[in-house]
């Protein structure tokens, strides 16, 4: 019985419970404290399975039947659902590899925090209708035996999206279609926006969307944080490190009609720990891309995109990182506690923050002056020159006001139709996406979570249909263009 | 607050929650005298449970349907003006637009204000010290924007400042009480805030001096007064 625990490996469950071994915030101690005792039987045992001449403790565990590149909040989010919908307990071993356990880089925490259901495609309107009901009832989702309730720190006051002369007409439709799928929105004239707040400037606005119901910000650590535990509990592995390779094999095949098809299969992630040459190869039967904006990275690891283009083969995850800007200012003056989160038609936007008349916001730059991504220094001047004037113009208020933080973070962007990436890969056949939101992934994260795994498990998507967001678009030229981005 | 400036604690889970839960078990069987006792209550949960865990859950929904089953029970109740009146009561009230509902202390949840919310004619709202309503809850109250002139949510546990700023929406508020909210981080300043989001409105609540330190007079003043121990 003893050989047949040891033989299992690291996995949770007759080793973890029986010997009352603790787990700590990284799984380094815990894999130390078995690997000791491991080699004290070993040492009683006659013979035995593996080699104590090297200590793999502090080392991922060997086997795991998926590994999650990429610990963020869509990560967090496959593993939950993995877990949740797996048909026994403990079926599926999920290993989360993590490069950043500070998440200093990561697009969740650094995010502003809204969800909003002001899309204009179906499928994201329902995708931030569910996530919004998982944030609502957070604590029966999310519940750890023990541990105090979550408090996200929801602000319900709204979205309000302005629209000049051009864009009126598209945000009718878009409305038309919001209502359709059951978000609670209404269309606004600048007269009422006038008597509704009457610290705008109306100046240049046709019409105006304002979200009455589900929509606001709220603290993405703490969603982060709760599903962290949550998973943790639910016997998910946690790596500290970076994959460095794919190691596959290639089947070469014959479609129906006769074209040749290479169909590859990866068969092993090689995770390299951190500050160290170490790594492990661990053998698995799924992978999982959901590293935000290094999932373009990840992707050519895994020898897609290499091919000659305008192939199957060749075609690339068209997910980059892009570098956005986030100032925080204090207006003695400005709007009050009625205020949503309020994005202009030149792309600016902003929102208040705690109660003492702060304010969040920014602006996405035109792609001609997109900044450079090689690292997250703030560009002051930009606040200055592009987005300010803007805000002054829109809130006269804002005229007077005082920078306070700045900061910068990644939105995963898909240079093809900005909309996420999910499902397999039609020629990497177990690599898994769960990527490319740009800028919207952290308010989609439990409803795309809860579809890739849907798709992992059975095979197609059970409740929301994510069809239009497969891979396989990138090939076929079809955009399911997001017309609604912040 | 989503900002790098906040300090990075990452909560360290204790694995073996459902170990100590099962020696817990057994330790509080166990002054009960009877040994055999305990084994079998142990016995019985672990047939029955794949562990303690998934017991608390099971325990934890039984509690959350109690909860949901008292809600439309409550339903009819506040159709029903005064007492225990019968079905024939009620019948005969049917067309009558309901004016003012007091559902004080009521275990109303997110889901049972659909039944307050179809009140189009509602004029005043009573939720004082509901444990279930929370800043969820009060982003849907707009409905009632045109009748509502009268709004208490004084003593719910779970409603912070983030849930009263979407009561913009109800222009025609004569009076609002927002006295004794204990999740509100700052009840002077969020009564001014409240206050000028809603001009036509009496709002009752914290008084805004509240929380603001003395001035070196007053202090002085303070000192005086108070008996200085010996």
């Amino acid at each position: 019985m003893l050989r047949r625990a040891l033989r299992l490996g690291l996995g949770p469950g007759l080793l973890g419970r029986g010997l009352g071994a603790h787990r700590e915030g990284s799984t380094l101690d815990w894999h130390g404290k078995v690997s000791e005792i491991k080699k004290k039987i070993q040492s009683v045992l006659p013979g035995g399975a593996w080699s104590p001449l090297c200590d793999t403790s502090h080392l991922p565990p060997e086997h795991s039947d998926v590994v999650i590149v990429g610990g963020g909040v869509l990560g967090l989010s496959v593993a939950y659902w993995l877990k949740r919908l797996e048909k026994r307990q403990g079926a599926i071993r999920v290993l989360v590899v993590e490069r950043d356990h500070t998440y200093s880089q990561a697009s969740t925490v650094l995010s502003v925090g809204g969800i909003r259901q002001q899309f204009s495609l179906p499928e994201n309107i329902q995708l931030s209708l569910f996530s919004v009901e998982f944030l609502r009832n957070i604590n029966e989702y999310l519940a750890v035996v023990d541990d105090p309730p979550l408090d996200l720190q929801f602000n319900p006051s709204g979205y309000l999206f302005l629209a000049s002369e051009e864009g009126a007409t598209i945000m009718e439709n878009n409305v038309k279609v919001q209502r359709q799928e059951g978000a609670k929105v209404c269309l606004m004239s600048p007269e009422q926006l006038r008597k509704k707040f009457p610290w705008m400037n109306t100046e240049g606005v046709a019409l105006a969307s304002y979200g009455l119901e589900n929509e606001g910000w709220f603290d993405p650590w703490c969603l982060l944080q709760g599903l962290r535990r949550k998973v943790q509990s639910m016997g998910v592995l946690f790596c500290h490190g970076e994959v460095t390779r794919f190691v596959s094999s290639s089947n070469h095949m014959e479609t129906a009609i006769g074209e040749k098809v290479t169909l590859k299969r990866i068969h092993e992630v090689h995770v390299k720990v951190d500050h160290s040459q170490e790594y492990q190869p661990v053998e698995c039967a799924i992978v999982v891309n959901a590293a935000g904006a290094w999932s373009g990275r990840i992707a050519e690891l895994a020898g897609i995109g290499k091919g000659p283009s305008g192939t199957l083969q060749g075609t690339k995850l068209p997910v980059e990182p892009r570098k956005r800007y986030v100032y925080l200012w204090h207006c003695p003056q400005g709007p009050g506690l009625e205020a949503p989160l309020v994005a202009d038609p030149s792309g600016a936007y902003f929102r208040r923050e705690g109660l003492g008349n702060n304010y969040l916001g920014g602006c996405s730059p035109a792609e001609e002056e997109e900044p450079d991504p090689g690292n997250l220094e703030v560009d002051h001047d930009f606040f200055q020159e592009k987005v300010w004037p803007h805000l002054a113009q829109r809130v006269p208020a804002f005229e007077t006001l005082k920078v306070r933080r700045a900061w910068a973070g990644y939105y995963d962007y898909n240079t093809f139709d900005q909309n996420g990436v999910v499902g397999p890969h039609p020629l990497v056949v177990n690599m898994y996406f769960a990527t490319g939101f740009s800028g919207h992934g952290l308010q989609q994260a439990p409803a795309v979570g809860r579809a890739v795994a849907e798709m992992m498990l059975e095979g197609h998507f059970q409740t929301i249909n994510l069809s239009p967001f497969l891979f396989s678009r990138f090939y076929l030229g079809e955009k399911a263009q997001e017309h609604c981005i912040i | 607050m989503a900002a790098p400036g906040a300090s990075l604690r990452l909560v360290a889970p204790v694995w073996n929650r459902g170990t100590s839960g099962i020696r817990g078990l057994s330790r509080s069987v166990d002054p009960e005298g009877s040994q055999r006792k305990g084994r079998t209550l142990l016995q019985f949960l672990a047939d029955h449970f794949y562990d303690v865990e998934a017991v608390r859950e099971y325990l934890l929904q039984k509690q959350v349907l109690k909860v949901l089953r008292k809600n439309r029970f409550q339903d009819k109740e506040w159709m029903r003006p005064n007492g225990r009146g019968l079905s024939g009561e009620l019948w005969k009230l049917r067309e009558v637009p309901i004016e003012a509902v007091d559902a004080s202390g009521c275990a109303i949840t997110y889901q049972g204000l659909d039944n307050l919310l179809a009140l189009k004619e509602l004029q005043s709202l009573s939720l004082q010290c509901c444990p279930h309503v929370d800043d969820w809850c009060l982003s849907r109250l707009y409905q009632l924007a045109n009748s509502l002139r009268e709004l208490s949510l004084a003593g719910c546990p779970r409603i912070s400042e983030r849930g009263l700023a979407c009561l913009h929406h109800l222009q025609n508020l004569r009076r609002l009480d927002i006295s004794h909210l204990p999740a509100v981080s700052n009840p002077g300043l969020t009564q001014i805030l409240v206050e000028e989001m809603l001009p036509n409105c009496e709002v009752l609540g914290a008084d805004w001096a509240q929380g603001l330190k003395l001035g070196p007079e007053e202090q002085s003043r303070d000192t005086a007064s108070s008996p200085i121990p010996a």
